[in-house]
């Protein structure tokens, strides 16, 4: 197939923006045209003006666009050493000072690190002072989330990772073999909210002690990164945590010293100024 | 008089991919490069999805520059060896920074050395070189081709000294390579490199 032009791409994005509201004009350009190139392939669309010619006809499809569009790829205590620490020192350093917990995961997609946490704090038995939001742009992934509902292949996976943070229990006392998947024990995200958000449009909507927003703005560019670092800012009490993927990094985003490295291993920040 | 002739200045960047049975040939070529090499190297291994630790660690020791891990956006700068981390993909935009992604393995791997080495293709054009060694799949064997379209110069590890030959026959399959090579010629094209840049 013919190289994808940069040109049709953001001629898309900008056409996406203009009828449904969804900005991708600033997301990473070679993650987002390797998206592209997939949907391409997935659907037999033979160029990037044929799948914009579909988006703008079909409303339906465009779901799908979205769904596909984004990267949802996750895991249950994904990096184990960084779920200890959260563990070990950033909840019990917030709870010195505060006697309930709010937190929120931006960009939770199918929701394995939601339920992670939640495992994490039955476990340190703070789950009834946990108040959990867990958001994502992408509505069909979010009922992923909800349902709990995860492939027995990806549990194993999963069960490994738990083993590594060295949690009290087996992961299997915390799911149930239905129909050959596994489905979640629904107690644990009985006090998730589970919301429709999307961090480069929406408006900050609340205050957090810890913010989770890992592996979400690698596929931002430079600039959007800082954007949405303002939000999280704004949405974070002073003092409070923000948790970013392992491989990411603060230091290049514009008000990168408003927030101090706790930890630069697990990529764990404090906001330190208003 | 060397048997091969470089344009001065020519390339500005290099990237290796490799897999099963390339740790040695990877190792000999770090521990032989000069000190103040330029050209920035960037590598993408296959290597344990889960294991974040240890690798960069036994790569740096046995070469005679640092490697490190790069993180989302940083500047890819001159002088430095880059290693693909675990279970990200490594890409380069342009402008010459790197980008992670979690996505979807490609060809059974994360990282892709595919993915790395199209996005190096895309960036640096005809200034890239793209060098593939032993490995039992076919990661690189497209990227290699981007490289090449894209009027880079391609080298594999001549097949019969791989461990495993699977990775660079796939290449030559695909697309012309500029050459076949073992491990020392591979050391001394690099040097001539070297000599070619000012
Ligand atoms: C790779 S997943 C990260 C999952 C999890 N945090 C982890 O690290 O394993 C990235 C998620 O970010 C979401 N996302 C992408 N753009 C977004 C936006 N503008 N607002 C909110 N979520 C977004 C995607 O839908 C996807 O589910």
């Amino acid at each position: 197939m013919q190289e994808i032009d940069i040109a049709d791409l953001r001629k898309l994005s900008e056409e996406v923006k203009t009828i449904y509201g969804y900005d991708f004009t600033n997301y990473a350009m070679s993650s987002f045209k390797r998206r592209i190139k997939r949907i391409l392939d997935l659907y037999k669309f033979p160029s990037v003006t044929v799948l914009l010619k579909k988006i703008k006809e079909d409303r339906i499809f465009f779901e799908e666009f979205i769904s596909e569009i984004t990267v949802n790829v996750t895991e249950m205590f994904r990096d184990p050493s960084f779920w200890r620490e959260v563990r070990d020192n950033v909840i019990p350093t917030i709870l010195l000072n505060h006697k309930n917990i709010s937190i929120w995961h931006a960009g939770c997609s199918s929701g394995e690190e939601v339920y992670s946490m939640a495992i994490l704090l039955e476990e340190m038995g703070l789950r009834d002072k946990a108040k959990i939001i867990a958001t994502d742009l992408d509505k069909s992934i979010l009922e992923r989330a909800k349902s709990g509902v995860y492939s027995l292949k990806n549990m194993e996976l999963n069960e490994k990772n738990y083993i590594r943070f060295e949690g009290k229990r087996s992961l299997k006392d915390y799911y149930k073999e239905v129909n050959g998947r596994a489905q979640m024990d629904q107690r644990l995200v009985d006090n998730v909210s589970f919301r429709e958000h999307d961090l480069v449009n929406g408006m900050v909507f609340n205050k957090f002690d810890l913010i989770l927003c890992r592996n979400v703005m690698i596929y931002f560019n430079q600039n959007l990164q800082n954007n949405v670092l303002k939000k999280l800012h704004e949405s974070m009490f002073k003092y409070g945590y923000l948790i970013i993927g392992s491989k990411e990094s603060l230091i290049w985003c514009e008000i990168s010293n408003k927030f101090i490295v706790v930890n630069n291993e697990e990529k764990i920040y404090k906001k330190i100024k208003d | 008089m060397s048997k091969f002739k470089i344009e001065p200045n020519r390339f500005k960047a290099i990237v290796i991919g490799g897999s099963a049975g390339s740790f040695q040939g990877i190792t000999k070529i770090l521990s032989s490069l000069p000190a103040d090499f330029q050209l920035p190297i960037i590598m993408c291994l296959h290597r344990l999805k889960h294991v974040r630790h240890g690798f960069v660690e036994a790569l740096s020791i046995k070469s005679s520059k640092p490697v490190e891990e790069p993180y989302d956006k940083e500047g890819i700068k001159k002088g430095k060896v880059y290693l693909a981390p675990a279970n990200y993909h490594l890409g380069v935009e342009l402008g010459n920074t790197f980008a992670m992604g979690t996505d979807d393995m490609v060809n059974n791997s994360r990282p892709s050395i595919d993915i790395t080495l199209e996005t190096c293709a895309y960036n640096y054009k005809n200034k890239l070189i793209g060098i593939l060694l032993s490995g039992a799949n076919r990661d690189g064997a497209m990227g290699m081709k981007k490289i090449k379209d894209r009027g880079g110069l391609t080298i594999v590890q001549s097949p019969e000294e791989c461990m495993i030959d699977t990775m660079p026959k796939s290449a030559m399959a695909l697309c012309e390579i500029d050459h076949i090579l073992k491990v020392e010629d591979i050391i001394l094209f690099l040097k001539e490199v070297h000599k070619a840049y000012s």
